[in-house]
């Protein structure tokens, strides 16, 4: 005789049906939700790629094993990381798995009728009985219906039952979710984001070669972007005297959305974007361009133009480089714009405030090997000077010029810049209505009540009335006191 | 003409703290002086020493606490509009501006909490929570009045704040009743409750009462949230970018969904849920002071 317990095979459907029982257990789903809100921790602390790109590279220059390891373990991407996407599709999954044979039994439980009245009324809440005067029952019944309550009527007693929005707003709520995360995927698999910076007098013509930096959702190409162009006609930024703080920028634009058609003049401000379709063009920040020329010995041009520069603080301190690659050799102006100058005993040339009342340029020239050609990306805002002499050190004011061993340098005038993002994100509106959705079944499912009410007139002429609430919710008192009112006839 | 309003403001959100004062004030005596002394003439029996609880004592006190913690709510709904009126726009543009229109939040989730439940045994918790915030912000996070930044020019920050604002309110409120549900509790492990801590509610009231206070305004959070990430699309480009104020705010709202969840579907009660309500209400604090002001990102308004 076999001493071994015999234990049920599971077998493999078996373990399925397992498995998915646990895994879309409330128990499960919990654990998951709270393993979301504690897993969404360390993209909080940690800088992420999306946001600060910068402040990751700088941990990476700061400690480059440490950063290594943190990176294997997708530190700096927490959001689109593999274990945190886990985490998520595990609970829609989780989610999916207990909502539809709910909202299944729901659609069937809200269709059929209020089960039968119990036997013995006195067991259940809020008992109340008194001697029929007769009338009762069709009182009752025009009571409980203007009331919207489902009724069953039977010979001598009615069973009604209300609050199925309860369930209803419960399921609208859970399915609402899943429909914000279909549109965030539509909006990360069919969108794009770019940024580019653009002069105040210049256009943006919107193809790929325009943009500072370009990003395409997955199923998304460059054929795909609408043919408009953007003429930057004027920006104007208002600061605040005492605080240097900005209080408002307002851009002008003139808008050809395809070729052909007349320019439309619209303005963008920070909270009103530009938008065509489901593409958005937003004034995200602005700067200033130093407009220069830069002549060979011979006095030929051989740089005009505006220069983007790069804001290091609030009072829009910039720096920038000038690069002169067709000069021979080439020549580098490592310069700083300062709107409105002033000079500090420690951090030398300083801006006191953003907007330009009294701009001035500080640079220093180099000449030598730009470094253009060798293939590796440069900022435009710096210059890599290994290469490189120093040859000379200048400030000018707007309509000043200065001649350097081999040429000179001029710095007309300035114009703002705006960096204009563009954006299409096609999955947002499913979002927006994933979350009205949202909040309205929200609000259902927490302020209805399920109960039912039963009347009967019993064989020896006393009318009973009775009730039940699920989750013992509130109010069915009250509830049942009116019921009993109205049919004792008092107002 | 706008320094006058300021100057009402601040001398409003002064009176305010010494209002508060005397309310706070008002509730520790009610506190205290409700327990009688064992007098010989109570009892005859065996239990001569215990001492016994009297309102009708404090019944006076109590009522002056309740009045004093409405003029108190007054004067700062009266500093917040004025401090509003000064920088012509809605007064939620920077940190000392949170905090305040926080604290009137919070005052007023509790005085109207206060017409539907006998909740005065609270107003000591609530004097010195609202206290400590106005003190925290006239000195530390005082700046004058000034004009919002171009970002935060738009309608969605009258509605976006100011859900935010009255859920973390009533989130608070929450908060400060299960830290009660838990003291009381503990205390009940080891024997019947001492004498001033009787007249507080049956530990099933409280926890039902918190219960009820995040049920009654989770969704509102929901909607402070979605209506942030509406602004968020008209204002950066984008709806959602786990910025880390929004990474918290969704946190916060996981954790409440969680005890949500927890209570109805699985029947959690006591210590349990009213743990899990004082995370998710930490989240929520910790979202307000260490993003606002130690934070990187997109929300650093606090203008520290």
């Amino acid at each position: 005789m076999s001493k071994a317990i015999e234990l049920p095979e599971l077998g493999a459907t078996g373990l399925l049906r397992y498995s998915w029982r646990q895994l879309t257990s409330m128990r499960t789903a919990l654990i998951l939700l709270l393993m979301l809100g504690v897993a969404a921790i360390p993209g909080s602390v940690i800088p992420q790629r999306d946001q600060n790109p910068m402040k990751v590279s700088e941990y990476f220059t700061n400690s480059p094993t440490l950063s290594l390891w943190m990176d294997r373990f997708s530190l700096f991407d927490v959001y689109g990381s593999p274990w945190f996407s886990a985490i998520y599709i595990l609970l829609f999954i989780s989610l999916i798995g207990c909502v539809l044979p709910r909202s299944v039994e729901h659609f069937h439980a809200a269709r059929a009728l209020p089960p039968k009245t119990p036997k013995n009324l006195d067991r259940m809440e809020f008992y109340t009985t008194w001697e029929s005067q007769g009338g009762e029952m069709e009182i009752a019944h025009t009571l409980l219906r203007s009331s919207r309550f489902r009724i069953l009527q039977e010979n001598n007693s009615i069973s009604a039952e209300k609050g199925f929005t309860r369930e209803t707003g419960n399921l609208f709520f859970h399915l609402s979710l899943v429909l914000i995360l279909i549109g965030v995927g539509l909006g990360s698999l069919f969108g794009m984001r770019g940024y580019a910076i653009v002069n105040v007098g210049e256009r943006f013509i919107n193809v790929p070669t325009t943009y500072d930096s370009l990003t395409f959702g997955k199923l998304l190409s460059e054929k795909d972007l609408p043919p408009f162009v953007i003429t930057v006609d004027n920006f104007v930024a208002k600061y605040n005297t005492f605080t240097n703080a900005p209080e408002d920028y307002t851009l002008d634009v003139s808008v050809v959305e395809s070729p052909g058609a007349q320019p439309v003049k619209r303005t963008v401000k920070v909270n009103s974007p530009l938008r065509f379709g489901s593409t958005n063009v937003y004034l995200q920040a602005n700067g200033y361009s130093p407009i220069v020329t830069v002549r060979d010995s011979a006095g030929n041009v051989a740089l005009q133009g505006p220069v983007p520069f790069l804001p290091q603080d609030g009072n829009l301190k910039s720096i920038g480089a000038i690069k002169v690659p067709d000069a021979d050799p080439q020549i580098g102006f490592v310069a700083t714009f300062l709107p409105t100058q002033a000079r500090d005993s420690v951090r030398g040339g300083i801006s006191v405030f953003p907007e330009a009342l009294d701009p001035k340029m500080l640079f220093s020239i180099w000449r030598g090997d730009l470094g253009l050609n060798t293939g590796v990306p440069q900022s435009v805002y710096r210059i890599d000077t290994s290469k490189m002499e120093r040859i000379g050190l200048e400030s000018l004011k707007p309509g000043e010029s200065f001649s350097y061993d081999g040429g000179s340098i001029t710095f007309e005038t300035y114009v703002p810049w705006v960096n204009l993002q563009v954006v299409r994100d096609p999955g947002k509106n499913y979002a927006l209505l994933g979350g009205i959705v949202a909040i309205l079944g929200l609000l259902a499912s927490l302020f209805t009540r399920r109960r039912r009410i039963w009347i009967r007139i019993s064989e020896s002429g006393k009318v009973e009335v009775a009730g039940l609430a699920k989750n013992s919710a509130p109010g069915l008192e009250a509830e049942i006191a009116r019921v009993v009112s109205s049919l004792k006839g008092e107002k | 003409m706008s320094e006058t309003w300021a100057y009402i403001s601040n001398y409003s959100i002064y009176s305010a703290m010494a209002v508060f004062t005397l309310s706070f004030l008002a509730h520790a005596y009610e506190t205290a002086w409700a327990v009688r002394a064992p007098q010989s003439t109570d009892s005859t029996d065996g239990n001569l020493a215990i001492k016994t609880l009297d309102y009708t004592r404090t019944e006076k006190a109590s009522r002056i606490a309740t009045a004093l913690m409405i003029l108190g709510f007054i004067l700062l709904f009266t500093g917040v509009i004025a401090r509003g009126i000064s920088a012509q726009r809605v007064p939620w543009g920077n940190m000392y501006e949170f905090s305040i229109t926080g604290a009137l939040a919070f005052t007023g989730a509790y005085l109207a909490a206060l017409r539907k439940y006998d909740l005065r045994w609270l107003g000591l918790l609530v004097s010195i929570a609202v206290l400590l915030t106005l003190g925290t912000a006239i000195a530390v996070l005082y700046r004058p009045s000034a004009p919002l930044v171009p970002a935060l020019k738009s309608t969605w920050l009258v509605i976006h704040v100011s859900a935010a604002i009255i859920s973390g309110g009533v989130f608070l409120l929450a908060n400060a009743i299960s830290a009660a549900y838990l003291y009381l509790d503990s205390m009940e492990r080891k024997g019947p409750r001492t004498l001033w801590a009787q007249r507080l509610p049956s530990l099933e009231v409280l926890d039902q009462l918190s219960y009820r206070l995040v049920a009654f305004v989770f969704p509102l959070w929901t909607f402070a949230v979605i209506a942030g990430a509406i602004w968020a699309e008209s204002a950066w480009g984008r709806y959602w970018g786990w910025d880390p104020k929004e990474t918290w705010a969704f946190i916060t709202w996981v954790a409440y969904a969680a005890y949500l969840h927890a209570r109805v579907t699985i029947g959690w009660r006591g210590r349990r849920a009213a743990w899990l309500c004082l995370f998710a209400g930490s989240t929520f604090l910790f979202n307000y002071i260490y993003v606002n002001i130690y934070g990187t990102g997109k929300h650093t308004y606090s203008g520290l």
